[in-house]
């Protein structure tokens, strides 16, 4: 019977999914609940250094941080969701500078292989410098600490993506250009209907890997500027107070994931379908 | 019609007639002693590196004249410079010797009074069916108001057989529905001349048998000009007035041209029945079966 035959192929299928998701949490639950028991009791009996904070009281604070996000005592006693928004704040526009000047470059550099090899000599230098070694020339340059780590998110999360969008316009398919040219389409429509489209895929891989080094290097860049999340670390690192490093280091994590998951549907968005053909 | 594969000067005793037949109006395209040359590698930094390769000859010394309203097959062994011929029609490539003429003037580029249908399609994965052709038809003629786009837009999806499918994305449709769009896409912008390269090479063959009797269908509402690269003696012998068998390259030539008399419009039924298939198909399996015996036989030794 067609129609038996079928749904049982379904039910099978679906039973096979059920049991893959429910025995993934399982593992999930269970490694979990291992290295919590392992911190509070390792913590508790003195296997680690002296004043280890035990588990229980790191999720405690974590708690209090997360339902009292927004007070304000100076700034030295401020929310953590305040020094969130400082932090995103400081991402945002530096990470946008980055973005507006990588993607147009990228583009050139992308079309005209002498732009490539003329400019490639700086991407390559400039791309393995570590962001701290930014700090003492962005404070040099701008006395401000503000516009410091704005230019320090900005010159770190520039290469990924000037990278990525060279690559992919250099790359598209020559099919495609050769139908713009077949069909005398000018420079400027080829560059804008043909040759962005078909890298889009790749601008917004580039975009993605920026986003991720921008959220990653905000920490350290927000260690010598006095607020945002980055020095709300550096701050409790001073009053060795670890419960609250360890609470923003999870803060930091989560919401890293999350403008990651942003970028990851943007990609599939313009994924084609998964094909390029 | 006149092709010949030797120089003008040894070909006195035979062509004069056929030369002096030639009126200015009917000849659409014509290649005069056309080469192609592939440049090799050379110069000190490749020797150093040993990359060194001797210069290609890919093409030696073609002479084609297509007259308008007819269809054209070039039908060769792998790699005999087809597709390099069709390219320098297009633009697409440059010949290295010899003159090319598109209704009396020199080619210089590619553009659109010549609509090209791709072996792999080459839709632009991003725009739906309808959005690659209005692309193709915006492209050539950027002043058309919205509604006449739209117009020719729905025309030529009706024409392919593909309405119903506007709105889907190419990678959503079969390889035959691809290269219906494809099609559709190269007449939409109203060329001169049809340029096809190998466009059925990637179907299957109850697709690839299904989409060239809808090519003779379509073509014979319009009857313009088409040179077609093809591998398949069938599909060329349904479709052509005229085949060009090419030898085998490096260095290709034009060895023969055939006439094909069957009437139009066409079917396959009627074709296979006419008397002159048979001799057709055998002189151009013998020619195909030399050639590509004789690449064969220059791999091995």
């Amino acid at each position: 019977m067609p129609t038996s035959a079928m749904q049982r192929a379904r039910k099978k299928q679906r039973r096979g999914e059920i049991d893959e998701n429910v025995r993934a949490i399982g593992l999930f639950v269970l490694s979990l609940v291992i290295f919590l028991g392992f911190w509070e009791i390792g913590a508790r009996s003195g296997w680690f250094s002296k004043g280890m904070p035990t588990a229980s009281l790191t999720l405690q604070e974590l708690w209090w941080w997360v339902t009292n996000p927004f007070f304000n005592n100076g700034p030295n006693d401020l929310g953590i969701g305040w020094n969130l928004l400082v932090s995103l704040r400081r991402v945002a526009i530096g990470y946008l500078a980055a973005s507006l000047i990588a993607v147009p470059l990228g583009i050139l550099i992308g079309i005209s292989p002498v732009a490539s090899k003329a400019f490639n000599p700086y991407v390559q230098l400039l791309k393995p410098v570590s962001p701290l070694a930014w700090l003492p020339i962005g404070l040099y340059l701008f006395r401000d600490s503000e516009k410091t780590g704005i230019f320090i998110i900005m010159i770190s999360s520039i290469w990924p993506t000037l990278v990525n969008t060279a690559f992919g316009v250099a790359n598209v398919s020559k099919d495609y250009l050769n139908v713009a040219k077949t069909l005398g389409a000018s420079q400027w429509r080829t560059v804008t209907r043909v040759i962005i489209p078909a890298a889009l895929p790749n601008i917004i891989a580039g975009l993605r890997i920026s986003m991720g080094i921008a959220w990653l290097v905000i920490v350290a860049a927000e260690m010598l500027l006095g607020t945002g999340l980055g020095y709300f670390i550096w701050n409790e690192w001073n009053n060795l107070y670890i419960p609250n490093i360890l609470v923003a280091i999870i803060v930091i994590g989560f919401v890293g994931i999350l403008l990651d998951q942003m970028f990851a549907y943007a990609e599939r968005a313009v994924s084609f379908g998964g094909k390029s053909e | 019609m006149s092709l010949s594969t030797e120089s003008p000067g040894e070909s006195t005793g035979t062509t004069p007639q056929s030369e002096s037949a030639f009126v200015a109006g009917d000849i659409q395209v014509s290649m005069r002693n056309v080469s192609k040359v592939f440049a090799g590698r050379t110069g000190w930094l490749n020797r150093i590196t040993g990359k060194t390769s001797a210069d290609f000859l890919a093409i030696d010394n073609v002479n084609i004249d297509i007259e308008r309203n007819t269809f054209v097959s070039i039908i060769g062994p792998s790699g005999c410079g087809k597709s390099t011929l069709l390219n320098i029609i297009a633009g697409l490539s440059e010949a290295s010797a010899g003159d090319v003429m598109m209704d009396g003037q020199p080619i210089e580029g590619p553009g659109p009074d010549r609509g090209m249908v791709f072996q792999n399609y080459a839709l632009m994965p991003w725009m739906t069916v309808e959005e690659n052709i209005r692309f193709a038809v915006e492209t050539v003629h950027p002043t058309m108001s919205p509604a006449d786009l739209k117009d020719v837009v729905r025309e030529h999806i009706q024409l392919v057989g593909l309405a119903g499918a506007e709105r889907k994305h190419p990678q959503e449709l079969s390889g035959g529905m691809r290269q219906r769009v494809g099609i559709a896409r190269a007449l939409a912008i109203d060329p001169q001349i049809l340029l096809m390269d190998e466009p059925f090479g990637a179907l299957d063959a109850l697709t690839r048998g299904f989409l060239q009797e809808e090519i003779e269908r379509i073509w014979e509402r319009k009857r313009k000009t088409a040179i077609m690269i093809t591998h398949s003696i069938d599909e060329a012998l349904l479709l052509s007035d005229r085949i060009i068998l090419m030898t085998r390259g490096p260095a290709a030539k034009i060895d023969e041209v055939l006439d094909v008399p069957f009437d139009r419009p066409r079917d396959r039924e009627a074709v296979e029945a006419h008397p002159a298939y048979r001799e057709l198909k055998h002189e151009m399996e013998q020619h195909l079966f030399r050639e590509t015996r004789a690449v064969e036989a220059s791999r091995l030794s």
